[in-house]
């Protein structure tokens, strides 16, 4: 375990800096909202995503990823973060690939990972059934029918939903145990509602109605099931708190690059010790978000069994800072950062969305507190 | 000697070393041992204690052999505190010498002053106390007015310091005094060892909130230093204690970070906790919950900003960022302490009260913000060598 990155590391968070800055600026996410996009991300930036190595990052090598570990996926994601990009990423690389790495038969494996390496199909991971999140609120069934199953219920806010052919669907099965069932959302019986949300990302609702699930639509490879939905779901919380983290990290250079700017009184306004104050502040509540991220994703990497903990905190923390930090990015940038021509605004939608997905501040504190005993 | 080798020694070693008593956690100020010409040892135990880890070096684990230490590698250090914490073994010397002092002398000393001084501090032989603010010099220490003039081979010293920790208890003080009266202010202060026991020295320790007094005012009347006890160059006292300083943030910090009483156990003990170990208070929860985290964030960044400063990143004005969140971070931790325990944490000394530690612990965690350079310093040091910001 260790804080500072390694070469590779290093190499991917450069190639992903560098690629991201040139390829998804902000004014790419402005033009997804502008133009209405119907799925509000772009199909062309994922094939790029897969021709850098980016989709299949948590794929072995034997399926045609890089496998470099979920350390090297908060890089990518931190750098997404910074540039506001909208893409199945979390969706597709982090929960499928997880949902296939520890749940997937041998046969799931070689049909699903090399598609996701090669940015050939989107996967999208549907669990909340409810506005907040509740991993263990689920009241979709699966319903053993012949080979196969019967599957009925609904699904909200499933991120990368609307772009999505592939769903991961949370369903209890007959021993009430949740298990992840594959799913076409062009099935009979799926309906889909798209979202739009103030991120101007689109994710969907779906309605399950007695859907016809062939039996290999069952994630049967895990000895226990709800342990591995938990794994996937603490994956998806550390990765979310990396992207969370780029956010807060942007917003906070883009704020202070403006306060050294902006002159009032006839004097720079970062000499004023108000200001300097929250800055500083600000500083080290991202010294304490960069810290957890990167001991939640090593510890995912090196010692799982350890994860949970740390993902949760990373989680809660992340979400905490990024919504402070695009908050306080605002009120120092004073009534421009009010305006739609300055990008403070986005960043400040984007963490409060990033924080919603997989549970907020104080779900993550809740969660702390039960893996701490008390 | 590989790392393994020298763990496997080192835990054989302890075994056989420390004694059992020593391995006890803290239960008042008397179990920690101080040193000094005139310190009492609370038992014999502490005594043998801090012998045989003197007589290792252990006292200092990497300082140099020649002056006393152990001469370990930085990841031999590392292990041999692991392997002291596996034990439950108390520390066998706490100083400001090691602290503070002698990282200075170790940069700043000459060889003469080293060898003079480092080994005494290694020993527990002499006790050491830090003269920095003045009434009229707090967060603004460099406008200090303890004055030194410099005759022949000796400095003639007069002027007060305030906040001297442990002054009365101390046999030597290393103090900031202003020996260049035409230089600007920067430049003007030396930094000067001087002896305590010399009748121009006197001490009146200050009561707290805590009802402790662990620190003094420190009066110099006419009392004398020689020059061979100035550490550095006349004027490069400022900074001498700059430097110092931020060992004296790392030192704060780690107090801080130290655990001591949780909120949990506080809970505990108050009997408000459920069946399942749930705090009963959802609110007082969910606050614990965030302290949780944040020490978790905080322990995560102490170790990440080491291993940064190993790999040559320096750890630089990020100790003034560790200061404010390590301080803060503990007074939160009293306070949600104060919380937990509810009117038991309100007793205070008398014979059916115990001796009040809890609240002591949260009265004396308000100085942590202050002591050191208050939170606010800490922040502007933050905004102008971090971020980078202007001064006004």
């Amino acid at each position: 375990m260790s804080f500072v990155l390694n070469e590779d590391e290093q190499m991917m968070r450069d190639s992903a800096r560098g690629f991201f800055g040139e390829s998804a600026p902000v004014s790419a996410l402005r033009k997804l909202r502008d133009d209405n996009d119907p799925i509000g991300f772009s199909k062309d930036l994922w094939a790029s995503m897969a021709e850098m190595g980016f989709c299949g990052v948590l794929v072995p090598e034997d399926h045609g990823g890089v496998d470099l570990g979920y350390a090297a996926a908060g890089l990518i994601l931190e750098e997404m973060g910074r540039h506001l990009t909208s893409s199945p990423f979390i969706a597709t690389s982090v929960l499928a690939a997880s949902a296939f790495n520890l749940a997937g038969t041998d046969a799931q494996k070689v049909e699903h990972l090399p598609k996701i390496a090669a940015g050939e199909a989107i996967y999208a991971f549907a669990i909340d059934e409810r506005a907040r999140h509740n991993p263990g609120h689920i009241e979709t069934r699966a319903t053993k029918d012949g080979n196969g199953f019967r599957l009925s219920g609904k699904k909200r806010f499933v991120a990368a939903g609307t772009g999505a052919d592939t769903l991961i669907v949370a369903a209890r099965t007959e021993d009430d145990k949740i298990n992840l069932f594959l799913v076409d959302p062009k099935a009979a019986g799926v309906s889909l509602q798209s979202r739009r949300t103030i991120d101007s990302h689109m994710p969907a609702d779906f309605t399950f109605e007695d859907v016809k699930l062939d039996g290999d639509a069952l994630l049967a490879g895990a000895d226990d099931p709800e342990k591995a939905y938990e794994q996937i779901l603490n994956a998806g919380r550390a990765c979310q708190a990396a992207e969370s983290h780029g956010v807060a990290v942007q917003a906070f250079d883009t704020t202070l690059e403006y306060l050294k700017g902006r002159e009032q009184f006839g004097v720079s306004i970062a000499t004023f010790q108000g200001l300097q104050h929250r800055a500083a502040h600000l500083y080290g509540e991202l010294e304490l978000s960069q810290s957890l991220v990167r001991r939640a994703l090593t510890t995912l990497d090196t010692q799982p069994s350890q994860a949970p903990l740390w993902c949760m905190a990373a989680k809660a923390k992340a979400t905490q800072v990024s919504r402070l930090a695009t908050s306080e990015g605002i009120q120092m940038h004073g009534g421009v950062g009010m305006t739609d021509e300055y990008d403070i605004g986005l960043y400040y939608k984007r963490a409060q969305a990033a924080g919603e997905f997989l549970g907020d501040d104080h779900f993550g504190a809740g969660e702390v507190a039960r893996l701490s005993g008390y | 000697m590989s790392l393994e080798t020298f763990r496997k020694e080192t835990r054989a070693w302890l075994e056989e070393n420390c004694p059992a008593s020593m391995r006890k956690p803290i239960k008042s100020e008397a179990d920690i041992c101080w040193g000094g010409k005139t310190w009492t040892f609370a038992s014999e135990d502490q005594k043998v204690w801090l012998e045989r880890m003197a007589e290792k070096g252990w006292t200092v684990p990497t300082w140099p052999t020649e002056y006393g230490g152990g001469g370990l590698s930085k990841e031999e250090a590392f292990v041999l505190k692991e392997e002291l914490k596996a034990i439950g073994a108390r520390s066998p010397l706490d100083s400001f010498g090691i602290w503070m002092l002698g990282p200075a002398l170790l940069k700043y000393g000459t060889y003469e002053q080293k060898l003079e001084h480092l080994p005494p501090i290694a020993r527990g032989e002499i006790r050491w106390c830090q003269g920095y603010s003045e009434p009229g010099a707090g967060s603004d220490l460099v406008s200090l007015r303890t004055k030194g003039v410099l005759d022949g081979d000796t400095y003639t010293v007069n002027g007060q310091k305030v906040w001297t920790s442990y002054a009365d208890k101390s046999d030597w003080i290393f103090a900031l005094v202003r020996t260049e009266a035409d230089a600007p202010k920067y430049n003007g202060i030396s930094f000067l060892l001087i002896d305590m026991d010399q009748p121009g020295v006197s001490t009146k320790p200050i009561k707290l909130i805590s009802g402790k007094s662990p620190f003094c005012e420190t009066f110099f009347d006419d009392a004398k230093a020689l020059v061979k006890n100035r550490v550095g160059e006349a004027g490069q006292g400022w900074e001498i204690a700059k430097y110092l300083l931020s060992h004296e943030r790392a030192g704060i910090v780690s107090e801080a970070a130290f655990g001591g009483l949780n909120p949990v156990s506080a809970a505990h003990k108050a009997g408000e906790v459920e069946d399942d170990g749930r705090l009963s208070d959802p609110l007082l929860r969910g606050e614990v919950a965030k302290l949780t985290i944040d020490g978790l964030a905080f322990d995560a960044t102490m170790r990440r900003v080491k291993e940064e400063a190993d790999h040559g990143e320096g750890v630089g004005a990020r100790a003034s960022m560790l200061k404010y969140i390590g301080t803060e971070l503990n007074k939160k931790r009293n306070e949600l302490n104060m919380s937990a325990l509810g009117s038991d944490g309100l007793l205070w000394e008398g014979e059916n009260e115990g001796d009040g530690d809890v609240a002591r612990s949260w009265l004396r965690s308000r100085a942590n913000s202050i002591e050191g350079g208050t939170s606010e310093i800490q922040l502007n040091i933050v905004a102008k060598r971090v971020l980078d910001m202007p001064s006004a």
